[in-house]
């Protein structure tokens, strides 16, 4: 009976070991690549997982020196803010009508757009590319900032929709018998309530627009235009040289802290993706 | 005299845009507009062009309407129907991985433990971290001379000295290279889903069941299954259709190869479509994917409506 809990707890551990090792194999190992030497890395006779020779930050300077990593950083970063702003703007009141105001269509409607959700970028990518030309936005970042709102727009009107449906009518309508109009009723009584709903709508647009990668490969291919997450495949490796330091070095510096806020805020996606089943 | 009309003019006009009749079509209105034109478009012009001869060489000199052409070479296409069979495989074998992987990640964490939420935090940087960079770091695991991955096989004397697969190398092995990177991105994302799902479950229904003498399976598949299906489907089915839909796994790893036998729909499509040019061959391809978004688009409606009774 006992060897029988203790073989049941040895089992469980095993899972757990193995569940995380798969989980994170490769985070470990990008973290030794990062800082490993040349010489360290490609000798076959050392040991991978330890470092042979002592460890060196020349795979972090050259990104930060010789490549075009910062510009990349600030292009992601820039084309992110802007997608969100533009999501903010059209996800809120869409998100608003939907949940008050249009009525019995509301429902369909809002479920029609949170399907868009599920159109996938390799359905869109070629006839997209004649658009993005006639707007005289080929090869610019800014075709980016036009082409991310079509994913995140559907998911943050959802989002918003739902937040804006549990607070009740009987507030706005207090504040409109006070003499408020109704979009000042939206802007003093309702906006404020839906802050926690809008902050998450913020970093949702945010992470998904910096973790796209197929639109950016498509539309985007000057050095100086690229994203985060195109720059590092395709400039870091040349030809058939691939610079893994370095590349292991740009996966962890952008990857991780993007996963890290993604993880913070997971328990609200899944509110909005389970349809606000899972609580 | 004059400012007062203006005012009131002002006024009924402010009164006329805050009915609801008004101002729920005029909030809509910009999601409405952006979604047209950047997806409706889009997607009315991918049959349009699928329909023509356009590649990018006769994109200004005129190109024609050749009907059915493009869809007739795609069935005397060798590498289109690798392709088709390559989605359908892949898709259905990550899937398959991710949801024993999840399932079994959301059984550890449903238990009480020391380490527990450090444990959640690094199941979950598969999913969290941008695929394009996670998959970086499977492509230097999958390397032909200095895999990790084989160096660790060789010292727990799994293979022998010398030996090594080369992971990306073979059609066959590469298709498992891709199908578990594929499987270790979306486990995280089941594994949440399900112990979402599973802590909902009520403790006196669990308890019920094993005092009725349910087993380990049987609780699983008759009293945990029914009640958590409605909970976890939307999100799984999300997660199906992008495991059908994606092309950056493939691409970043093997970019269809090695000689085209891993590509996906999407990967040939960008491969013919944008890389080669030849638009409307690529628009053609990519319209394969539309069956199985409507399947999903009609599944997640059934879901849906099937929680809200």
């Amino acid at each position: 009976m006992r060897l029988d809990r203790l073989l049941k707890q040895l089992g469980f551990y095993i899972l757990v070991i193995v569940l995380l090792i798969f989980a994170t194999w490769p985070f470990v190992w990008m973290f030794l690549t990062t800082f490993k030497n040349e010489h360290d890395l490609y000798n076959l006779q050392n040991i991978p997982y330890l470092f042979n020779e002592p460890p060196t930050l020349r795979h972090v300077e050259w990104l930060f020196t010789s490549t075009g990593f910062v510009r990349w950083l600030w292009n992601s970063t820039f084309i992110s803010t802007v997608v969100v702003v533009i999501t903010l703007a059209v996800a809120t009141p869409a998100g608003y009508a939907l949940a008050r105001m249009a009525g019995r269509y509301g429902e369909r409607l809002g479920i029609g757009m949170f399907l868009t959700y599920l159109v996938p970028p390799a359905l869109l990518f070629i006839p997209l590319s004649p658009i993005i030309s006639r707007l005289g936005l080929q090869d610019s970042l800014w075709a980016l900032v036009a082409i991310y709102p079509t994913f995140t727009i559907p998911f943050c009107t959802w989002l918003m929709m739902g937040y804006f449906k549990t607070i009740p009518y009987e507030i706005e309508e207090a504040a409109l018998i006070d003499g408020d109009s109704r979009l000042g009723a939206l802007v003093h009584v309702v906006m404020p309530l839906t802050m926690s709903g809008m902050f998450t709508v913020v970093v949702f647009a945010f992470t998904l627009s910096l973790q796209e990668f197929v639109y950016a490969l498509t539309f985007v291919s000057s050095t100086d235009q690229k994203t985060i997450t195109v720059g590092v495949p395709t400039e870091l490796i040349r030809g058939d040289i691939y610079f893994w330091g370095s590349l292991m070095a740009a996966a962890l510096i952008a990857g991780i802290p993007t996963a890290i806020v993604y993880n913070l805020f997971l328990d609200r996606f899944l509110v909005g993706i389970t349809g606000g089943a899972i609580k | 005299m004059g400012i007062v009309a203006k005012q009131l003019g002002i006024a009924r006009l402010q009164r006329f845009l805050e009915r609801s009749e008004v101002l729920g079509p005029l909030f809509m209105a910009p999601a409405i507009l952006y979604m047209a034109a950047f997806l409706g478009l889009p997607f009315v012009l991918a049959i349009y062009f699928s329909l023509t001869n356009l590649t990018i060489n006769n994109i200004h000199s005129g190109f024609s309407f050749v009907g059915l052409d493009n869809f007739a070479a795609l069935f005397q296409d060798s590498i289109f129907q690798q392709a088709l069979r390559n989605t359908l495989i892949f898709a259905i074998a990550s899937q398959l991985l991710s949801l024993i992987l999840g399932q079994a990640t959301a059984l550890v964490l449903m238990r009480n433990f020391r380490g527990k939420s450090i444990m959640r935090v690094l199941i979950l940087l598969p999913w969290a971290v941008p695929i394009a960079l996670g998959v970086l770091g499977w492509k230097w695991m999958y390397d032909s001379l200095y895999s990790i991955i084989n160096w660790t096989l060789r010292a727990l004397h799994i293979l022998g000295p010398g030996q090594g697969p080369n992971w990306l190398g073979s059609p066959d092995l590469a298709m498992v290279s891709i199908i578990l990177v594929h499987a270790w991105k979306a486990f995280p994302f089941a594994a949440v889903v399900f112990l979402g799902a599973l802590t909902s479950i009520p403790q006196d229904i669990t308890d019920a069941a094993k005092v009725d003498g349910a087993g380990f399976f049987r609780q699983m598949i008759q009293v945990n299954l029914p009640i958590i299906a409605p909970i976890v489907s939307i999100g799984l089915i999300f997660s199906t259709v992008f495991a059908f839909t994606d092309m950056s796994v493939v691409w970043l790893l093997t970019k269809g190869g090695p000689i085209n036998s891993t590509h996906v729909l999407g990967s040939y499509a960008f491969q013919t479509g944008v890389m080669s040019g030849d638009i409307s061959y690529g628009a053609a391809i990519s319209l394969f994917l539309v069956p199985i978004l409507m399947v999903a688009m009609v599944l997640t409606l059934r879901a849906m409506r099937r929680r809200e009774l």
